[in-house]
Formats: C-alpha cells, sequence, structure tokens
C-alpha cells in the first residue's frame, strides 16, 4: 500500500511504538519562543535535567513580545537567552535580530523536506510549505523534545486537497486558506494532516505556500504539508548548495518524500479556485468566511499588516502596490509589522516602507505583536481590526475587540476607504 | 508526580469550539509559574449567562462541554489553568488535538463521549448540581444529580492511560528514553 507524505515521514523517523497506534518520532528541529518555553526550562531546573538533546537541532527566537514591554515579559526573555547561552545553542535570536518564529525559522533555511519539526506554538503547522511534518504542541511535548529529541503523535490520517485552475488577479494564498477553512469547518482536519496538491499550489512562491500551510491549524489540523518541488529547491538552495551537486540532484532526493500515487486519503476534496473570490472572516471563528464583496463597507478602527501569516516580503509588496500614491483613511490607524529583519530591511530597499509611512502608517519591529493581544496594537473594547493575521476568536486581539482575517491586499484596500473593501478596485484604478 | 484525583462538581459550559484565548487570555501568558494563573480561568467566555466569578467556577472539580473543547492556541496555560483550579478532568464531545494532548500530558484526563451522552449529562442538570466520578482503570464515569444516576463507558488510548498512570509525559519518556 502506498503512503502519504506524513506517513513516509513516520516510517522514517520511528523511535518508539509503545502502544498501537502510538507513534514516538525522532526529531529533527525543536524551535522555541519566549512564551512557551521559560516553564519547560524551569521544569528542567527543578528536576536537576538542565539539558538538552542537541544543540544544533534546538533553535529559539524571542518574537512574542520584544522589545520586553514589562518586568515579567523582560523575565521571560531573560530565561530563554540564559538557558540558550548555557547550552550554547547555535541559533538563538535576539533583539535586533530576531524576527517571527515562523517567518525566520525557514527564511534562515533551518526547514527541509521530510524533516520532523515541534514547536510549542500552534501555527508551527507553517513549517510544513516545505514538505516537511511540522506540528504545534504544549510546553510539555516541547520539554521533552527539549531533553530526549523525540514527540509523540498518533499516526495521522491524510486528506489531499487538490486546488484546481489558476487564481484570479487580485486573489491571493490567504484567500485561498481562508476559503478552504469555510469548507472543512475549524475541526474539519482534526488529528489529520492537510497535504495540497494541486496546479494552484505549483504556481505558488514558498511565501504564499507558508501563509497556507500557517492556517491548517484553523481547521484542527496537525499540519498542512505542500510537496516538494522546484519551488522548494529554488527557496533552499542558498542553504543546501554544498549538499547537492545541482538543483536537479536535490529535487531528485526530495522527490522520496513525495506521496506515492496509490496513498491512502482519509479524504479527497478538489476545488476549483478558477473563480475564487477574497475572502474575510465575520464573527469569532476562522471558518466563518465570506466573499469580501459581502462584508463591503463594515467600519473598522485598526488595520494590521503583519504576522506569521502574512508579514512576508510578497505580502508588504501586495499592500504596497495599492497604498502607493494614497493615504490612509483618517478614521483609521494603520500599523504595519515586517516579520524579520531581513523582510524589514528589503522593504526598506525597495522603497516599500516609504510608502507604508507615506499613507500614514505605524511601522514596528518585528514581533507577534497585536496578533495575540500580547503587545503593540491591542484593541480596546469595541474596537474593529482588518488583520492579515490568523485567528480571530473572541478577545483575541484585546478583550471585546472584534478581528476579521483578511490578505494583505483586502487590508490594505481596507486601509485607504476606513471600511472593508475589495482590493481589485483599487487594483483596476492604479493599473489605469 | 502521582496520579490525580478525577471527578467532583461538575461545570456545564453548553457550547462548541470554546477556544484557549477564551480559557486564558494571552495577557496572562507573562507568567513563568503555573500558580499565577489560578484567578484568571475562563476569564473571556463568550458564554450567555456565565460568570468566570461565581461559586460555580470556584468549586467545579470536572468540566463538561461540547465539540472541539480547547481549539487554538498550543498554550499548555489551558489545561495548567483547569490544574491549579483543582480540575483534572474534561468531558466532552471532542477536543482539538494540542488541547487533548497537553491534558494528558499533565496526567490529567480529556474524556470524549458521544453527543447523545453529554446531552443526557446536560438534562441532568434538572435535578440540581452534576457530580461526577470518574474509575480511570474501569474506563467509566458516574454523573449524577439530585436522586439520579447515569454510568458511561469511555475509550481512551493505552498511551493517554499510560500518561495518566505515570503522572504525565515527563515522567513516562524519563523512564523510556
Amino acid at each position: 500500500m502506498g503512503q502519504t507524505i506524513a506517513e513516509k515521514i513516520f516510517a522514517a523517523h520511528l523511535r518508539d511504538e509503545p502502544f498501537p497506534g502510538t507513534r514516538v518520532l525522532d526529531l529533527d528541529r525543536v524551535l522555541c519562543h519566549e512564551i512557551t518555553t521559560p516553564v519547560a526550562i524551569a521544569d528542567l531546573q527543578w528536576r536537576g535535567k538542565d539539558r538538552v538533546f542537541d544543540p544544533d537541532k534546538i533553535k529559539a527566537v524571542i518574537d512574542h513580545v520584544t522589545p520586553a514591554k514589562d518586568s515579567k515579559t523582560a523575565i521571560q526573555a531573560k530565561m530563554l537567552r540564559d538557558w540558550a547561552r548555557r547550552h550554547e545553542l547555535k541559533d538563538f535570536f535576539d533583539v535586533g535580530r530576531n524576527g517571527v518564529c515562523h517567518a525566520i525559522f525557514p527564511e534562515k533555511g533551518f526547514i527541509r523536506p521530510g524533516f520532523t519539526v515541534i514547536m510549542g506554538d500552534s501555527h508551527t503547522c507553517t513549517h510544513g510549505a516545505f514538505g516537511a511534518f511540522a506540528a504545534g504542541v504544549g510546553t510539555t511535548d516541547l520539554e521533552v523534545g527539549i531533553l530526549k529529541g523525540v514527540c509523540a503523535f498518533r499516526e495521522p490520517k491524510t486528506i489531499r486537497i487538490n486546488l484546481n485552475g489558476e487564481l484570479p488577479e487580485g486573489v491571493y494564498a490567504k484567500d485561498v486558506i481562508l476559503f478552504v477553512i469555510g469548507q472543512l469547518g475549524v475541526n474539519g482536519a482534526t488529528d489529520r494532516v492537510i497535504e495540497f496538491h494541486g496546479p494552484v499550489i505549483e504556481a505558488m512562491s514558498m511565501e504564499s505556500r507558508m501563509t497556507l500551510c500557517n492556517m491548517a491549524i484553523e481547521a484542527g489540523g496537525t499540519c498542512g504539508i505542500c510537496p516538494p518541488d522546484a519551488v522548494t529547491v529554488d527557496y533552499l538552495w542558498p542553504f543546501i548548495a554544498e549538499e547537492f551537486t545541482d538543483r536537479e540532484a536535490a529535487l531528485a532526493d526530495y522527490s522520496r518524500w513525495l506521496p506515492d500515487a496509490d496513498a491512502e486519503y482519509d479524504k479527497v476534496l478538489d476545488f476549483d479556485l478558477s473563480t475564487l473570490q477574497p475572502h474575510v472572516t465575520f464573527d469569532y471563528k476562522p471558518d466563518c468566511v465570506k466573499p469580501v464583496k459581502e462584508m463591503a463597507g463594515t467600519r473598522v478602527d485598526q488595520i494590521y499588516i503583519g504576522s506569521c501569516t502574512n508579514g512576508r516580503i510578497e505580502d508588504l509588496r501586495v499592500a504596497a502596490g495599492i497604498l502607493k500614491g494614497r493615504r490612509i483613511a483618517d478614521s483609521v490607524r494603520g500599523i504595519v509589522s515586517p516579520a524579520t529583519p531581513q523582510i524589514f530591511r528589503q522593504a526598506m530597499d525597495e522603497g516599500i516602507m516609504d510608502v507604508f509611512m507615506d499613507a500614514g502608517f505605524c511601522v514596528t519591529n518585528p514581533t507577534c505583536g497585536a496578533c495575540l493581544g500580547m503587545s503593540n496594537g491591542v484593541l480596546a473594547e469595541g474596537e474593529v481590526c482588518a488583520s492579515t493575521t490568523n485567528r480571530n476568536f473572541n478577545g483575541r486581539m484585546g478583550k471585546g475587540g472584534m478581528v476579521h482575517l483578511m490578505s494583505p491586499a483586502t487590508a490594505a484596500a481596507t486601509a485607504v476607504t476606513g471600511v472593508i473593501t475589495d482590493a481589485r478596485a483599487l487594483l483596476k484604478e492604479t493599473a489605469a | 508526580m502521582s496520579r490525580k484525583q478525577f471527578g467532583g462538581p461538575a461545570l456545564l459550559l453548553d457550547r462548541s469550539d470554546i477556544n484557549t484565548d477564551e480559557i486564558i487570555p494571552a495577557k496572562y501568558l507573562t507568567e513563568v509559574t503555573k500558580e499565577a494563573l489560578q484567578p484568571y480561568m475562563l476569564e473571556d467566555l463568550k458564554l450567555e449567562g456565565f460568570d468566570p466569578a461565581s461559586a460555580a467556577v470556584r468549586e467545579a472539580r470536572v468540566v463538561v462541554s461540547r465539540e472541539n473543547f480547547g481549539c487554538g492556541s498550543s498554550r499548555e496555560h489551558a489545561p495548567w489553568v483547569f490544574e491549579v483550579n483543582g480540575v483534572h478532568t474534561i468531558i466532552a464531545e471532542s477536543y482539538a488535538r494540542i488541547f487533548r494532548q497537553n491534558m494528558f500530558n499533565g496526567g490529567m484526563l480529556a474524556i470524549e463521549l458521544p453527543k447523545s451522552d453529554i446531552d443526557r449529562i446536560f438534562d441532568l442538570q434538572q435535578q440540581g448540581q452534576v457530580e461526577i466520578r470518574v474509575d480511570v482503570d474501569a474506563q467509566e464515569l458516574v454523573a449524577c444529580a439530585g436522586d439520579k444516576e447515569l454510568r458511561f463507558n469511555f475509550d481512551i488510548t493505552p498511551f493517554d492511560k499510560a500518561l495518566v498512570e505515570a503522572g504525565g509525559w515527563v515522567e513516562f519518556a524519563d523512564a523510556r528514553y
């Protein structure tokens, strides 16, 4: 019987099967940030086991609240910093060099096809864009990962989603994933891996694939996975050039992680996206989605462009394309957080930061900040945010606030008008 | 860590998709001890008539709820805030994967029952305060209120049962790997 991508990765990493149906896997990467890791560090110290299984395979970043906003967040950062130094972690990203975890780790070339990756962060599924099995876990799983380099999973079933056709102009990966979550529902992929296939994926950049996989968890998915291909190899090439004679050799090697033709899926879903419209959420669940035109005119107070979902360079480029020569509405405030220093610098070099600032946006340093209401842009009671982030739960960006999830294009258009707006009208104006 | 005590007065939350932001808002994730989370359990829960400061919440040892309980963030602060309030048992129709694993990883119980069984527990409220007794070894739980008593069998994977026995995943993994 053929295997799915996740089944192949599981088979290649199996350390133990303590009970039928429970797979303990060897880990290639354990990723850490300052919110969920300090308790693991403290517990390891308390147990007299302040050790790490491999300082090269563990990567750490301070990203959720940075620079520290108060004594408590300063202590969290210090705990992670001291621990990273104590164990001589090869890669630790502190203030000035730090970015949003799911943006900076792939950017540094840490993720490869076929890898097993865990992190104490639910959006770890982002890294599945590289053909890796990457799952968000709690602090206890993280602690065992740090100490032993293993994590336990149930053998995942896989939902195969074929994304057919070609995305229309002005429709992006964020619209695709919002649409897919709307179709699956918030628990439609629980205990499932989502494998994305089809021409829409093949045409997508790695950045877009990360946006797509980032939100697999919003349908309950353990991981979203894209099959590794030439796009994956091209993205990784600066990091793998010494491992392979040429790109074809890398592609041939990574193709062992492709699913078998006779792989068995829990479910196969086909969507033709040729007529997909830009989508946006309403209410307090990420599966409450509608075409933007049905929400057009909804008043907002704040626009937030950033996060592990949509703070990458292509996101900033798209938003800037709409904002260029325009000002944001007087009734709103705009915040943009480039996801990493490299993205920030690139955006400056390309003049994108000028566009944002000329339009009236506040530019922040790379951080998770407003996305989960921890810093840099928390909403007041009754306020509404047009946001490129991934979660719209009640209270997510601050008690009593409402978040509408959307693409960077829709967010930029909404910033200009002050109400939820289909960006395609503005794109047309720009072209004319 | 020794095995926890399961059972006691139940808090019934009749809603699906209760998420981790509602169980413990992100603003409290700046704490580095579990104990510091204690006052904030379910602070942002959106449910008509629910008061996080009520005696029913304070006295609860079991939470009964609907589908997809604990969806959202991977933050183990969500199971921890239950733990430090003495709630070691959740009973729901289904769970988000990470939350469910976090419960067992901490040696606690995330019991899944079919909707029809959960409906019967909710109906029991008409008799008065619902109390739950759990027998992990027999995989059986009893829900009672007034003079009415209902018995249910539940499934638990051998691995999850072993984690409850061991007191959690760190203990289990440390002994084995």
